[in-house]
């Protein structure tokens, strides 16, 4: 008992006025927040994974949807994709030198690597854009998805032999009646929702009752398969796509205020390192969206 | 109180003030990091490209270096560009320990649940 009341300095004990972890409230706080917003992008990319184990045999396969390039009607699977990737890889790094350039409080160095990441986080969004706008589309001739009430409501797709996606552009008319007319005649042949391929006679029996085509996607039905698959894109990458441009209007924030001088009267350009946290986990989350919605 | 990120005299923020030498060193150390990032992404797409059968051994391989990959790739950017490596450990626990715990358990038995529906023919 006696021995408890000897003194303590405060460099051993905390006795308040310094911090545990040794970084600003606004540092502190901004990990925190960003936490929890991993919780809740965990929580997405959990469920999603929870689905795709479920509805393991009829889960869409990325590399036959995302497979379209700007300019070109070439067959490039994921490309696409891994070229956003890359650009929010880049937009990390000049971030990073702002951030840089901030510690050696050289005002200029900061201008030009925060523009340079508004620059690439606009690039991103603008790609985004570009991929709802294929995957709500669908494709540019006749989609070859097709629904079929017999088959339990499931969408199949007609693959043609010769590597060719779809329709001959001048294929006017039923596309149901195209499609049976395909595959009797041998060019095609109907891939079903759970990978495998129906027979010829099944595969007319099933065009025959009902089939319906589909193009495009929606969040009640989409070509490419499970409502669910569509569901948790649009989900996913939306609220993933939605902090790119809150990130994107903080960055320009920040950069209007270094430009007006707001961190050379403050001393420190720390404001630079807090938004740049932020910046790096939209990227962060991104190399996790990529493996496990697009990969995997 | 007084917010400490707005004084002046901010300690935490001023201590990382540093050099223009120290400048160059951390810049390298971020091309090094960039690089192996997307040497990384190159060969994910590659795989996903070339070796993407479902239901074979290969593929349970590369589902796992995806993931592994994925890890690394997720350790630089919060080590090195979200500068977590180099900040107190007490901060750096503070942020992995409960995320990475919870994270990898409702991974787990999210999982696991999913794969038993399945097998009971609860999929399609």
């Amino acid at each position: 008992m006696s021995e408890d009341n000897t003194e303590v300095s405060s460099k051993e004990a905390w006795g308040g006025g310094v911090s545990p972890v040794k970084t600003s409230y606004g540092k502190q706080m901004m990990w925190f927040f960003l936490v929890s917003d991993a919780l809740t992008f965990g929580a997405l990319l959990t469920a999603l994974g929870f689905m795709k184990h479920r509805f393991a045999d009829v889960w869409p396969l990325c590399e036959n949807v995302f497979y379209h390039f700007p300019g070109t009607h070439a067959h490039l699977p994921l490309i696409y994709v891994a070229l956003m990737t890359f650009i929010l890889i880049v937009s990390s790094v000049t971030m990073v030198m702002a951030v840089e350039a901030g510690h050696r409080l050289d005002k200029k160095g900061v201008i030009k690597w925060l523009a340079a990441t508004v620059v690439g986080g606009l690039f991103f969004l603008t790609s985004q854009a570009w991929e709802w706008d294929t995957f709500i589309k669908g494709n540019e001739a006749q989609s070859t998805a097709f629904l079929l009430p017999s088959d339990n409501e499931n969408i199949a797709h007609l693959r043609f032999s010769d590597d060719h996606y779809m329709f001959n552009e001048d294929g006017l008319g039923n596309p149901v009646e195209l499609a049976i007319q395909a595959i009797n005649s041998g060019e095609a042949s109907l891939e079903l929702a759970n990978k495998s391929y129906a027979s010829k006679a099944d595969a007319v029996k099933f065009l025959e009752n009902n089939a319906e085509q589909i193009q495009g996607a929606n969040l009640k039905r989409n070509e490419y398969g499970l409502p669910l698959y569509a569901n948790f894109f649009f989900c996913i990458t939306g609220f993933h796509g939605f902090h790119v441009f809150s990130g994107v209007l903080f960055n320009l924030i920040i950069l209007v205020q270094v430009m007006i001088g707001t961190y050379d009267k403050r001393g420190h350009f720390e404001m630079i390192e807090k938004t740049g946290l932020y910046w790096h986990f939209i990227d962060l989350v991104w190399v996790f969206v990529f493996t496990f919605f697009y990969l995997i | 109180m007084e917010r400490d990120d707005l004084t002046k005299d901010n300690e935490y923020a001023l201590s990382a003030h540093h050099s223009e030498e120290a400048g160059a060193q951390i810049r390298k150390k971020v091309w090094i990091v960039t690089s192996l990032l997307t040497v990384l992404t190159v060969i994910e797409v590659a795989m996903g490209i070339f070796l993407s059968e479902r239901g074979t051994i290969t593929w349970q391989l590369v589902k796992w270096g995806f993931i592994i990959m994925t890890a690394v790739k997720a350790g630089m950017i919060v080590m090195e560009f979200m500068h977590l490596g180099h900040e107190k450990k007490a901060l750096k626990w503070l942020v992995l320990a409960p995320y990475i715990g919870f994270i990898l358990y409702l991974a787990f038995i999210c999982l696991t649940e999913a794969t038993y529906i399945f097998s009971v023919g609860g999929g399609n």
